[in-house]
């Protein structure tokens, strides 16, 4: 098996690793976004509890998280590999360069803006995800059935302005990371082609807007309605 | 128009180097970058100065022998070869700073030539068609659609400048290398050696000490030769389905 670990050591496939698992993170998340729509029901969070309790349960689905934390796992380690390669490349940089005009200033800046989302992703994760898997929530009754009250717990982050700020700003790096990682993930597993690459580009363009927005209207609303 | 040339001056590979400031007049707006470092030159030379040494020879754009990192871009403001840039780009009294390629595999040799023999390595490892093609063939002996011939024809009008590595923040020589896998990739005579060559030419990239690809797409916006990203596209899919078939293991 030495031509695998070959490739997989080679700069393509390292680069390919941060295709695949970026393209899986795209898809974990469209899924996270479209279940978190149900903290804009007005049910007292009945909705969403019940939808939080399944995502923690149902085995395929911990299949699907199993896969999602490996994926961040090995986004963040290559990601490092292929930075400290690349820093390695240019050993002494230019006294002037005109970078902005050939290039966007996301492309350019992915890694910083990969550390501030997983800064993110690890205090979003202590807040939400931990108190949902060890914390000790509330508990609330709904058919004769309890469920653990994460609702009350993202409500009551939210009443926090500096979380507000905080993740509204996140998601504007967010949005900045997807902008460049959408379509450069298809262009690095070798999808470039007339017909469908300005139907990737404009998707990305399209995705990098709507997820972010909506993620950053959940606290946003949250914030302002109660 | 008078000029402040700002130049990385190197005297040789293991040399810390710097910049040294020259004031040149008398530049017309009619002469190449390469004639007004030439005036320079001879007035460096005049005064029993060592001048600054740059790479050049066709200086009709065509070589990919000259280099220069100036005001920031490879080959300066325009997409052309540095030998192809006029004065008439820059205005009277403008600051022009002129560096090197900056990269690990393109070592700096004496102030602005750097060795890009790297290039030439990535070459030998599998550029080429190995077998006797004899004498020069009849035209149209091999059947090739236009638009196939036409892609092939893109690929190989890569000159193996560097302006590519010199432009990627990365210094990533993988639009270089891609061009050099899809001109023989695209053609009849290339697919005997086809998935050997592209491990081999990606490897060897990497042996380079050449940096990877973020798609920043820099590299194609200052090639002189237009040489674009979908080559890199390309050699993806054949480096990817040359590991998964080829023979080597």
């Amino acid at each position: 098996m030495s031509w695998v670990t070959k490739t997989l050591k080679s700069t393509l496939g390292r680069k390919l690793i941060m295709a695949l698992t970026g393209l899986f993170l795209i898809l974990f998340l469209t899924g996270h976004v479209s279940g978190n729509l149900l903290l804009f029901k007005n049910d007292g969070g009945e909705a969403f509890n019940i939808y939080a309790k399944f995502m923690t349960t149902n085995p395929a689905v911990k299949v699907l998280s199993y896969l999602t934390y490996i994926s961040v796992i090995a986004h963040v380690i290559y990601s490092i590999i292929l930075s400290r390669h690349n820093k390695a490349a240019r050993p002494v940089g230019y006294a002037e360069s005109k970078a902005a005009t050939n290039s966007a200033w996301a492309s350019r800046n992915m890694g910083i803006l990969g550390t501030i989302i997983l800064i993110f992703i690890v205090v979003h994760m202590q807040s939400f995800w931990a108190q949902m898997h060890w914390g000790d929530l509330p508990v609330k009754t709904y058919a004769g059935e309890e469920y653990k009250d994460l609702y009350s717990i993202v409500n009551f982050a939210f009443q926090n302005i500096f979380m507000v700020i905080g993740y509204v700003v996140a998601m504007a790096f967010l949005a900045f990371h997807l902008s460049h990682g959408f379509a450069s993930a298809f262009q690095t597993l070798g999808l470039n082609h007339k017909k469908y690459s300005p139907a990737i580009k404009a998707v990305g363009q399209l995705y990098c807007i709507v997820v972010p927005v909506l993620f950053a209207a959940m606290p946003l609303y949250i914030y302002f309605t109660s | 128009m008078k000029l402040t040339l700002k130049i990385w001056r190197q005297k040789n590979a293991s040399d810390k180097g710097g910049f040294a400031t020259y004031p040149v007049d008398h530049v017309s707006k009619d002469m190449s970058f390469l004639e007004m470092l030439d005036v320079l030159n001879e007035e460096l030379t005049e005064k029993g100065e060592d001048p600054v040494h740059f790479d050049h020879d066709c200086r009709e754009g065509i070589c990919g022998m000259c280099s220069l990192y100036i005001n920031g871009k490879p080959h300066g403001p325009q997409q052309t070869t540095t030998c192809q840039l006029h004065m008439r780009s820059f205005n009277d009294g403008d600051t022009v700073v002129i560096e090197p390629w900056r990269a690990k595999a393109f070592p700096v040799v004496k102030d602005l030539v750097v060795d890009r023999a790297a290039f030439d390595r990535i070459i030998q490892a599998g550029g080429y068609v190995n077998v006797n093609t004899g004498g020069v063939p009849d035209a149209n002996e091999i059947p090739i659609p236009k638009t196939i011939a036409d892609l092939a024809m893109d690929a190989a009008q890569c000159i193996g400048c560097g302006a590519c590595v010199a432009a990627c923040k990365n210094a990533s020589a993988m639009l270089f290398t891609s061009a050099k896998v899809s001109q023989l990739a695209l053609l009849p005579q290339g697919q005997v050696e086809r998935k050997t060559r592209a491990e081999k030419m990606v490897a060897q990239m990497d042996a380079e000490g050449f940096g990877a690809c973020t798609n920043t797409g820099a590299c194609e916006a200052e090639c002189p030769k237009g040489i674009s990203i979908t080559n890199i596209a390309r050699m993806n899919r054949e480096y990817f389905s040359a590991v998964v078939s080829s023979e080597n293991v």
